[in-house]
Formats: C-alpha cells, structure tokens, sequence
C-alpha cells in the first residue's frame, strides 16, 4: 500500500542522525567516480532500517559517511542536528569480514572498543565478559580468533559493537560470509535482542544485498540503485511480529523488491506500491503530485468522514471497496493536502478534512485552494513563476523537463495534467490547451470573497 | 541464548608453566649479569683516550671479547635503527605531504652505496671527538645504522599502507586512540616483516662492521677492537691459524644469534599474521618455550613488565581519537590548521639545511679540476663493469642451482636456513685470505675485487630465486607437466617470468652491495704494500687517505649519482615490467 509517508508523532523530534543532499566523489582529478548522489536519509529512534541494492549502489559508501569514517563530497551528515565532525561517537559497526585483530583474544578484541572509555582494566574486562555471554560465546575468551568459526567471529564482531553501549548500531552486510544457518541463528538473535530491548541501541542500520534477509528484519527499507548512487525509494512500516516465510504478504514484498533491484529503469514507487506488506512508500525527493483527479478525492474525503472519520488503512480499502492500487494514490494526494493523517496505520481526517467534507462547493473549493497552495510544490511553483514572468505567462516546457528528471516522460506529462486539473480547479491559473501556455488569473472584482458565491 | 558452543581442548600456550627445571632460571640470570658486565665494561672503554692504531691481541683468548665488542655495536646500532624507521614510518604515513618528501629520500639513501661515505663519515667523527674513542665507535655505529634503517623504515612504511581497510575501519570507528591504534594494530601488523628485515638487515650488518672496524686511509689507520680487525691484523700477519679461529668464531656468533634470537623471534611473532584459519605447522623454537617457562623471566614480566605496561597505556590512551592513514574524517579546524603550519615549518627547516649543505658542497665542488672530473668519469665506468661481471656471474650460477633447490621440498627446508647464515659472514672477513692469493697473480686486484662482489652478493640472487621458485604455484607447475614443457620451453614459459620479479629485488639488492665491495676492494693496503687498480672505489678510498677531500667529495657524489641513476633508469623499469607482466596473481 503506497501513501506518502509523513513523520508520525511519535517520532517528531530530532533524527538520531541525518543524511542531507549527501554526495560522494572518489578518485583524483581527471578520474572521478560519482559514488553517491544527492542522497537524504533520517535515521529516528526505535527504526531498524535496511539499506537495500546492488553492488556499486554505494550502500556501504553512505554507512562509512554516516559514521564519520569518510567525509562527503557535498552536502552533510547531521548527528542530533548538529553537524558532525570526524567519527561519529554514537555509532558502532560490525563488518562483512568481522573484522577482528588476529593478535587478541575474544574478550580482548570485545574491549577493544573500551579501551577509549577510561575505565581500568578490570572494569573493561568485567564488561567485555559480560558481553561475550550475551551473545553465547562463554568459555572462549581465551580463544584466538583463527581458533573460531566465522559465525562465531560475527558473535565477537557484535559483541565488540554492543559492548560500547552505542546509539546507533551499524551493520554492514554482517551475515553474507556465513554459512545459510548460521546467518539465520544470528538474525533471529539479533531482532531477538532488539525487540526485547536487551541492548540499549535506540536505531539499527543495515546493508544488505539479501532482501529477503531485510525483508524479515528491517521495518524500514530504502531501496538503492547504483551509478551514481541514489535512493529510488524508501518503504516504511513492514510488520514485523508475524513475518514467515511462508506468508504470502511476505513474499509478494520480496518479489516485487527483486523486480525492482532487477530492473533498474522500473518504477520503483509504483511496484512497491502494490505490496500489501507495506505501509507506506516514499519517492526520493519526497512528495510528488499523485495523478488523482479532484472529484475522486473529494469522494474519498467524503466516504472517510461517513464512516467516523478515522479508519484502518487496510480496512478501508475492504469498506469502500477499492483495489490497493486505487486507494493509495487517493490516500497519498489527500495526505498531501493535510486533508487526512496517517497515525500508526490508520487514516484520519484532520481538521481541514473534516470542513471540507461538510462544504458546499464554493467553501470547498476554497479549502482546497487553500491547501495546495500550502502544501502542493508544483502549484507553489508554478504561481510563483507566473507573478514573476512577463505579462504572466508561463509555458510549459520548463516544468515539463524537471518532472522528466524525476520520472519517465509518460509519468511526467500525467503528473503535469493533475497540476493543471488541479490548479484550474483551485483557480490558481488558467491553462492554454492549445498553445501549453498557463496564464494568472486576473481576478474579477471581488472574487477573492468566493464563499459568498452560490 | 539459542546456540550453545563447546569449545574444544586446545594447546594452550601456558602448559607447564612453572614446572621449568631450575637450570633454565640460573642461565636466565648468569645472562642478565653477563650482559650487564658486558655493557659497562663496553662503556668504561669508549671513555678511554683515542688510540687509533690499538694494538690486536691475536690471541685465541681475546676472541670473545672482540666479539662481545662488535656484536654490541651491532645492537646499539640496530635498536638506533628500529626506533628510527618507526617513527619515520609513522610520521609518513600520518602526513600525506610529508609522505610525499620523505618517500622519495629514503629511496635515494637506500641507494647510495655507504661504504662510499665511510671515509669521510670516520674523518669527521674523529675530528669532533679527538680525544677518545668515542668518535670511532660512533662512526661504526652510524655506519651500520645507515645500512639498516631505511630498509626497515621502508618495510614498517609497507606494513602500515597496507593494513586491511576493515581493520583500519574498525579501529576509527571505536575511537582508538594514536597510542592504542599504534599498539593494537600498526606495530603487531608490521612485526613479521621488520623481524625479517631485521634478520637481513644485521646480516648486511655485520659486512659493514668489518669494514669499519679497521680502516686504513693513506697513513692514517683507524682500528677498533674487534672481530674485523682482529682477521685483517691476522691476514695481514700471515697468521693462517688466528685467521680461521677469526673466522670460526663470527661463525659460531652468527650462528648462536641465529638460535637464540632470531628463530625464537621469529616464533613468537607467528601470533601476529593475519590469516583466518590456523595453518599449517607454525615455526617453532625450543629457545622460545624455554624461555617462556623460566619463572624468573616470568616473575618479571608479572610483576614488573606487566604494570609499568599497564600505566603507560593508561596515560597514553588518553588522548584524542584518530584516524589512520590516508582519507581521515574531518578534523578540528584549529588542529589541521597547526598541523599545516607545522608541516611548512619543518619542510622550510629541512630545505634551508640542504641548500646550506648543497652551497658548502659546490664550494669543495669547484676546486676539482677537469682532468680530475675525467679521471672520476673512466673511474666509475671501470667500477660499474666489474659489478655488472659480478652480477653476471652470480645470476648464471645462482638460477640453476636456486630453480632446482626451490623445486625439491627437502633440499629448499635445508637450504634456508644455510643459505642465511652464509649470507650474514660477511665476505669482507674472508677477504685478507683472498687477497694473498689473487695478490701474487698480474691483475689480481682486478679478480680479487670481482670476487668480493661476488661473494657478498650472490647469497641475495640465490634467496630471492629460491623463494621465487617457491612460489610458483602447483596448478602452474603441473599444468607445464601435462602438456609436456620440457628443458628450455620450461624454463621459457615457466620458469623465468615466475622467479622474475624475485630475481630483479635479489639483483637490485646485488648490485647495492657490490659498489659497496669495490671501496673497500679496488684500493687495498695489504702486507705494508699498497695496492690499487683503476675504479671509482678506489677514487674514494685514496682520495680519503691522502686527505684530498674535494676529490673524495666528487667521487662519492658521483657514485652515489651513478647508483640512482642506474637504479630509475633501468632498475625501475623492469620492476613495473615485472610488476605487470610477470605478477602471479
């Protein structure tokens, strides 16, 4: 189910750590490599987020520049809103390769972590014990690492990271050197100690090229296609308690995943979209005109406020009835439109929503106009370039090709249809069939007092 | 938790661990006290008046001392030369500017042959220490310290570029301090490669220390007591008997240094590869577990070792966190800006003293005279043949006999550790016993001198191709046997572009040392006669003793120019052709 995510209450505030417009360019001058492109990511407190994509997708690029261990190129990384500098104090990473010194023991590689906390010796050894036997490897702190199987070597690679007590915990493709069931033994233990807040990490961020592995772990995933690296898209609120494998919600995801991480031209957003697993999913960029025409929307508003206002996503589509497919988009243009709210899986009409259900046709349309000149970016656009153009006229072409960046040329021509739907609508503008021209309205005396028309 | 693992008796490293017999503990001690004797004594001595022309005691019973005596000056010169290619490393490796400066001179010093400064390196130590013996003793000290140094610098330098990025990842992302990074990681990374370095270094060692140790320039002669002068005063002499018991006793030195320090080093730091899986059998020392089961050894690592280790990574793990090497995260601003301004003054520093050495150095440059120049010219072209003969020579024996070694497992595991031990008699000390037999044929200088090369070098080319062929990997060696590469194809398709890249460093390292040889083997005072042939190692050498400096200061620029630019020009570029065509990978 596709809706245009917005931050829920419970998760105001400040992100853990912030990825903004964050670029990464290897190489010297004359062979550089655009590893990432103007990348946005918020971490929050509470998500386990999965960072999914191919190889060359620069995935394991933007973990190191979220931990400070590689500066970006442009753009930058925000640790609690301020901007970080160096290695970044919260975070603690376990690695592909377990990265573990050969020359120390297990309970000496735990505390290696430690050792820049100033504790003595035998406080850091206290702690780094007790950290072996939380993740199962009592009896071998005395073992070499050459001495131990790789699933074990991971178990001492984690035990290193959760021994520091970290904030943000950062996986980078931490089980793809095991073997098939020693990487499931440690998944299930690791959202075992996360879910039953046996650690003290308040978020979780994993690379992965396994989707089914983020599929059944993560309850966020940002999809990632590669040259340059970029999001394509972020999907949020995968139900975790009765993830199976064998359910077929489940694997429906994962299909349309491998669909999308096949096909790197595919519309991302709109195959995820059909995936009943998911609650929401996000176009990089954020929030886009969804192509709805405004009496469908209006119908919509109408029906949620007949049934109580407030109502389960997934019930809702049963109610009404509607295909996923046609109720998200819905859901996702009256969202934009603050005219309904997504709390914890349930759409709710706002204030704003509730007026315009009960309106009559001039109020409406002036709630209307109202909302998408505060919400819709396209119509803020396109008035404010018609106040500044001469004579005050715009056409539009201009608009046409920056909605071709973002999306293919067949989308980018819908999307600019529901603008001029909805803008005409509004009567924010008027629009030249003909010539492909928008014109401002030149206000006839007194219309601005539109709720007095009958 | 879900999984319940049950570890499986291992070896562990402290089995019987105080159970060692008594004996082991009082050898322990009557070495403690023997070496403590041995550094007083060592420095009682060099406080002493300068006496350049000290006599040797040929006596069988002097031999320990003089050999007590060398061999410290190898290790004062050896810890000088670990500390310092540390810390050079390290800095270099901190400081990309700096890398980029100082990268490039070690290349250069390791290049220039040192004997060729030997003479004026003596000359001013002597000058600025007159009235003891302190001045030789450094001389030889630095002398050494220069043959060892950059080699280790520069493998400590690999050690660290090279470090696995995870690793390296790791250690900044836990916020390893300079202090914990430098002790956890970078020292135990680079500790097998400078324990092998080191083992080659003391063995490139000990032929400079020969030659320091007795240095005749024109009617001056400087000698320090010890092993080297005391085979030159017997060769000299015609003492056939002091000169083999000379000789046998460096042997039994090299040897005893051989089982008591470096193969128990070597075992100890087998702890630090990296490898993920436990190989196959690791080196083992008897000297190492005995050692490791004395309990007063033991009782001092507790008690003292131990604490005193403890504290001073408490106070030095203090510091700030840091990254490693290379792309480091953002740094404060302040900080970079010092660091910055630091690194200009330094450079500003180190370039002020070498155009002050470069303008003292055309001064003495300009009183030689162009015949001089011409003399230096035809000098350097006679030396440079003799080493390329040398090498030849080498190369044609050494590739046989070090394919076929390499080949046969049994021969190549006895082999090694011969082949070392023959490599570190320095084969300046078997010289004198040369030079009475070539002396008595015409020309005899001429051989005497291509021999010395010879034998100083061809140990290198013989170690480098062994472990060339060794490294041929079995898929290839059986791959030439099923389609039947025989007798010159083998050797055409196989053989030779395998063992190339091992054969170029052997040669490479031949040829450093056999300019070496010819300063201190085309210009030789031998029985109260002198005798010279044409070279530009006997340029210095004369230029040297007959107090000539300018003379002496164009031949040893002239070698040392000649050696670099031997070294880029061709050298390197067969190194990136080896590198390319030939890596086995």
């Amino acid at each position: 189910m596709a809706i245009a995510a917005q931050s829920s209450p419970e998760r105001a505030g400040v992100p853990l750590l912030e990825a903004r417009h964050v670029s990464k360019t290897y190489g010297a001058e004359g062979s550089t490599v655009l590893v990432l492109k103007d990348v946005d990511l918020q971490i929050r407190e509470g998500e386990f987020i999965a960072l999914l994509g191919p190889s060359g997708s620069g995935k394991s690029t933007l973990l190191r520049v979220l931990a400070g261990l590689t500066p970006a190129s442009s753009g930058e990384v925000l640790s609690h809103g301020a901007p970080l500098r160096g290695t970044n104090p919260n975070v603690a990473m376990v690695f592909q390769s377990f990265a573990l010194l050969p020359w120390l023991t297990v309970v000496e590689n735990v505390e290696l972590g430690l050792l820049p906390k100033g504790l003595t010796p035998d406080d850091r050894r206290k702690r780094a014990e007790q950290a072996v036997e939380l993740i199962g490897l009592h009896g071998f702190e005395g073992a070499y690492p050459r001495e131990i199987s790789g699933g074990m070597k991971q178990r001492v690679g984690f035990a290193r990271a959760l021994v520091v007590e970290p904030e943000l915990l950062m996986l980078d493709e931490p089980f793809s050197a095991l073997d098939v069931l020693v990487a499931d033994t440690l998944r299930r233990e690791l959202v075992e100690l996360w879910q039953e807040h046996r650690i003290p990490t308040r978020a979780i961020l994993m690379v992965t090229h396994n989707i089914d592995e983020a599929v059944r772990m993560a309850d966020r995933l940002i999809v990632f296609k590669a040259d340059p690296g970029t999001i394509r898209a972020q999907c949020a609120g995968l139900p975790r308690p009765d993830r199976d494998s064998k359910d077929a919600a489940h694997n429906d995801l994962v299909d349309r995943i491998y669909q999308v991480m096949v096909n790197p031209k595919a519309d991302a957003v709109q195959i995820l979209a059909g995936a009943e697993a998911l609650e929401a999913v996000v176009t990089p960029g954020g929030h886009s005109i969804p192509t709805v025409p405004v009496s469908h929307l209006t119908g919509f508003v109408h029906r949620l406020d007949a049934l109580g206002g407030r109502e389960d996503l997934h019930d809702l589509a049963r109610d009404l009835p509607m295909e996923a497919d046609e109720l998200l988009p819905m859901v996702d243009a009256a969202n934009l439109l603050h005219l309904v709210e997504l709390v914890q899986g349930d759409v709710v009409l706002t204030s704003e929503g509730r007026r315009f259900a009960e309106a009559d046709i001039a109020e409406r349309k002036a709630i209307f106009r109202h909302q998408a000149l505060a919400n819709v970016e396209i119509l803020q656009r396109i008035v404010a370039l018609l106040e500044k153009a001469p004579h005050h006229r715009v056409t539009e072409d201009g608009l046409l090709d920056a909605l071709e960046k973002k999306f293919s040329p067949v989308e980018a021509r819908r999307k600019l249809n529901t603008a001029i739907r909805w803008g005409r609508y509004a009567d924010l503008f008027t629009y030249d069939d003909d010539r492909g021209e928008f014109r401002a309205v030149i206000p006839p005396p007194g219309a601005e007092v539109a709720a007095t028309r009958p | 938790m879900a999984q319940v693992y049950v570890r499986a008796p291992t070896k562990t490293r402290s089995s019987a661990r105080f159970r060692a017999p008594l004996w082991i503990d009082a050898l322990v001690f009557i070495a403690f006290i023997g070496l403590a004797y041995g550094l007083v004594g060592a420095a009682s001595r060099w406080a002493r008046p300068l006496t350049p022309n000290g006599s040797i005691d040929l006596s069988p019973w002097s031999l320990p001392r003089y050999a007590g005596l060398s061999t410290m000056r190898m290790a004062i010169a050896y810890i000088l030369s670990l500390v310092f290619s540390i810390a050079y490393a390290r800095i270099a490796v901190a400081n990309r500017r700096a890398e980029r400066v100082m990268i490039p001179i070690l290349d250069i010093l390791q290049s220039v042959p040192i004997l060729s400064f030997l003479p004026g390196v003596v000359l001013a130590l002597v000058a600025l220490f007159p009235h003891s013996q302190i001045g030789l003793e450094l001389a030889a000290i630095v002398l050494i310290f220069t043959s060892q140094a950059w080699n280790l610098a520069f493998s400590f330098h690999q050690s660290l570029t090279t470090i696995p990025k995870e690793l390296s990842d790791a250690a900044t992302i836990y916020r390893l301090n300079f202090w914990q990074r430098f002790t956890r990681l970078e020292l135990p990374f680079g500790t097998i490669p400078l324990v092998w370095n080191s083992m080659m270094s003391w063995a490139g060692g000990w032929f400079f220390l020969m030659a320091a140790e007795q240095l005749t320039l024109g009617k001056q002669s400087f000698q320090l007591p010890g092993l080297g002068s005391y085979l030159q005063v017997a060769a000299n002499a015609g003492n056939t008997g002091a000169l083999l018991l000379g000789l046998g006793t460096l042997i039994v030195v090299i040897v005893l240094m051989d089982r008591f320090v470096w193969r128990p080093l070597i075992a100890w730091s087998d702890r630090f590869k990296v490898e993920s899986t436990a190989g196959a059998a690791a080196p083992e020392s008897l000297v190492l577990r005995e050692l490791g089961r004395s309990r007063l050894i033991n009782w001092i690592g507790r008690h003292v070792a131990l604490p005193l280790g403890q504290r001073l990574d408490r106070i030095l793990g203090q510091g700030p966190a840091r990254s490693g090497a290379g792309e480091t995260a953002a740094v404060p601003g302040e900080r970079q800006a010092f660091r910055r301004v630091a690194g200009w003054l330094l450079l500003g520093l180190a370039g002020l003293a070498l155009l002050l050495a470069i303008v003292d150095a055309l001064r003495l440059f300009v009183q030689v005279t162009p015949g001089e120049w011409g003399q230096i010219g035809v000098a350097a072209g006679a030396t440079l043949l003799r080493a390329a003969i040398a090498l030849a020579l080498a190369v044609l024996w050494t590739v046989p006999v070090g394919v076929a070694i390499g080949f046969s497992p049994k021969w190549s595991q006895r082999a090694q550790p011969l082949v070392q031990i023959f490599a570190s008699i320095p084969a300046l000390a078997i010289f004198p016993a040369l030079l009475v037999f070539f002396l008595k044929i015409p020309g005899g200088l001429n051989i005497a001198s291509v021999a010395l090369m010879l034998l100083g070098t061809q140990w290198y080319v013989l170690f480098n191709v062994i472990a060339g062929t060794m490294a041929i990997p079995e898929d290839l060696r059986e791959a030439a046997v099923v389609y039947k590469l025989r007798g010159w194809r083998r050797w055409r398709f196989l053989i030779i572009p395998a063992i190339f890249p091992f054969l170029l460093t052997g040669m490479i390292t031949a040829t450093g040392g056999a300019w070496n040889a010819s300063i201190v083997s085309e210009y030789v005072t031998f029985g109260g006669h002198t005798y010279t042939t044409v070279g530009l190692g006997a340029t210095i050498a004369s230029s040297a003793g007959s107090g000539r400096y300018a003379l002496l200061l164009a031949a040893t620029v002239t070698m040392a120019a000649v050696v670099v630019t031997v070294n880029r020009l061709f050298w390197r570029r067969l190194y990136r052709i080896a590198e390319q065509r030939y890596h086995l990978d």
